[in-house]
């Protein structure tokens, strides 16, 4: 079970660099970044899961609760998400007005530019 | 039983992400990210994770897909 | 240098990164053993310290205040990054809105499609509004609530036209209340200045938990922060759907 779950964080991570730098298309690209992001968050739930655990909310809870998860975790990642999507957003923004003034969407016919 | 179903979410997550990646055409990659999004929310649940999983939802099935669209939709039209 | 070189170079460095990774992931403990001292210890004491019965939240807005601050700020930047880069440049004219490129010919939506988007953005926005106010009780919070009721915004466009959500979104509106937000954020902060203790700390009455009214500024903070990532959320869509469907090259 750890094999698998920090197998799949790192399994992630990778792919996402993988897809960032073999792609062809800027927008493919900020989507493999997200991808990659992704893992991070993964990674921050997994170290903060206890076997057993419930979510650390502390309502209606059964007679014999069991032990909480880690709220710091969580807490951690769910700025993360939110952010997240507001970068890639920028990103996006940022591919765009490249495209607008390059005409291309291509990273490697990108060139700096001239003037 | 807590742990199979994270098992299950964990190898969703990394395939549907592998998806992701391979998809290189960025209409259907937008869809394909959508559904990651939502192996990731299910993912969270499963990690007793609610806040998390309550955000992953909105951004990663509402957000990220429709400004990749409508960013799609932008270099399309400059394109004519 | 050229991509082939290129490849090969991130071959390399992707198996260094790979063995790295394996060897530092597997020094942690093995899932689901334990969590921090610092949880464990907060799981206990949050609730009688700060009459939340969401950990979490005390924990982004109270214990943790400080770094939901400088995430408030980032989602700030970038949201005003977008708005620099897409705005109108000098050489683009703002014209009629179409919805769909050139080559595409799509019906107009259905009177159907239609009530179901506003039927829909409504309850989204009252489920924002209920997430946002409910984050010291149940999962849930500023962040969660302000992007639901920013995809009111989305789904009313998804299902009508570009005309019908511009009454919805308009900038004066959305830009106040995302400065509100950050800035209210701030200002909080500066209550337990005043009050003589330190910055972000929770001065306000504490309430009885389980009570909408609990927890002392962390509802405050809830609200000021989901006006601010409504805000964001609904600015980031309105500059995307303005680049879409409005502005235009001028034509030479």
């Amino acid at each position: 079970m750890s094999a698998l779950a920090y197998g799949v964080v790192a399994w992630l991570f990778l792919i996402g660099i993988y897809g960032v730098v073999t792609s062809r298309n800027l927008i493919h690209l900020v989507v493999c970044l997200s991808v990659a992001q992704s893992a991070t968050d993964i990674l921050l739930l997994a170290i903060g899961y206890r076997s057993g655990g419930h979510a650390p909310v502390f309502v209606s809870l059964p007679a014999h609760p069991g032990p909480a998860v880690d709220a710091v975790m969580q807490a951690l990642a769910l700025t993360d998400v939110v952010v997240g999507a507001a970068v890639t957003g920028l990103l996006l923004a940022l591919a765009v007005q490249v495209h607008k003034r390059a005409g291309t969407l291509d990273p490697d016919a990108l060139r700096a530019t001239r003037d | 039983m807590s742990e199979a179903v994270i098992a299950v979410a964990l190898v969703w997550a990394a395939v549907s992400g592998t998806a992701v990646v391979l998809t290189r055409d960025p209409l259907r990659q937008a869809f394909v990210a959508g559904f990651f999004g939502l192996g990731l929310a299910f993912l969270y649940l499963s990690l007793q994770a609610g806040d998390v999983a309550l955000s992953q939802i909105v951004v990663g099935a509402i957000a990220v897909p429709l400004i990749v669209l409508l960013s799609l939709a932008k270099v399309r039209k400059d394109r004519e | 240098m050229s991509r082939r070189t290129r490849l090969a170079f991130f071959g390399v460095a992707v198996a260094a990164l790979a063995v790295t990774l394996g060897v530092g992931l597997a020094g942690l403990p093995s899932f689901g053993s334990q969590i921090t001292a610092y949880a464990g210890m907060l799981n206990e004491l949050a609730q009688r310290q700060r009459h939340v019965t969401d950990v979490v939240s005390a924990i982004t807005f109270d214990y943790r205040g400080i770094d939901t601050l400088f995430e408030e700020f980032i989602l700030l930047s970038a949201v005003a990054g977008i708005s620099v880069l897409l705005r109108p440049l000098s050489d683009e004219t703002r014209k009629l809105p179409e919805d769909k490129a050139p080559d595409r010919s799509i019906p107009p939506p259905s009177p159907a499609v239609w009530l179901l988007a506003v039927f829909l953005g409504s309850l989204l926005v009252l489920t924002g509004i209920e997430t946002v106010t409910h984050g010291q009780l149940t999962p849930g919070g500023g962040f969660q609530g302000g992007v639901i009721l920013a995809s009111a915004l989305y789904v009313v466009y998804l299902g009508t036209n570009y005309v019908t959500v511009e009454r919805f979104e308009p900038a004066p509106l959305l830009e106040a209340s995302d400065g509100t937000g950050a800035s209210g954020y701030v200002f909080i902060g500066l209550l337990g200045l005043l009050a003589g203790a330190s910055f972000l700390s929770n001065v306000v009455g504490l309430g009885t938990a389980g009570t909408l009214i609990s927890g002392g500024t962390i509802p405050l903070l809830n609200l000021v922060v989901g006006l601010e990532v409504a805000g964001g959320f609904a600015i980031l869509a309105s500059e995307f759907l303005d680049q879409t469907a409005v502005i235009r090259t001028r034509q030479r």
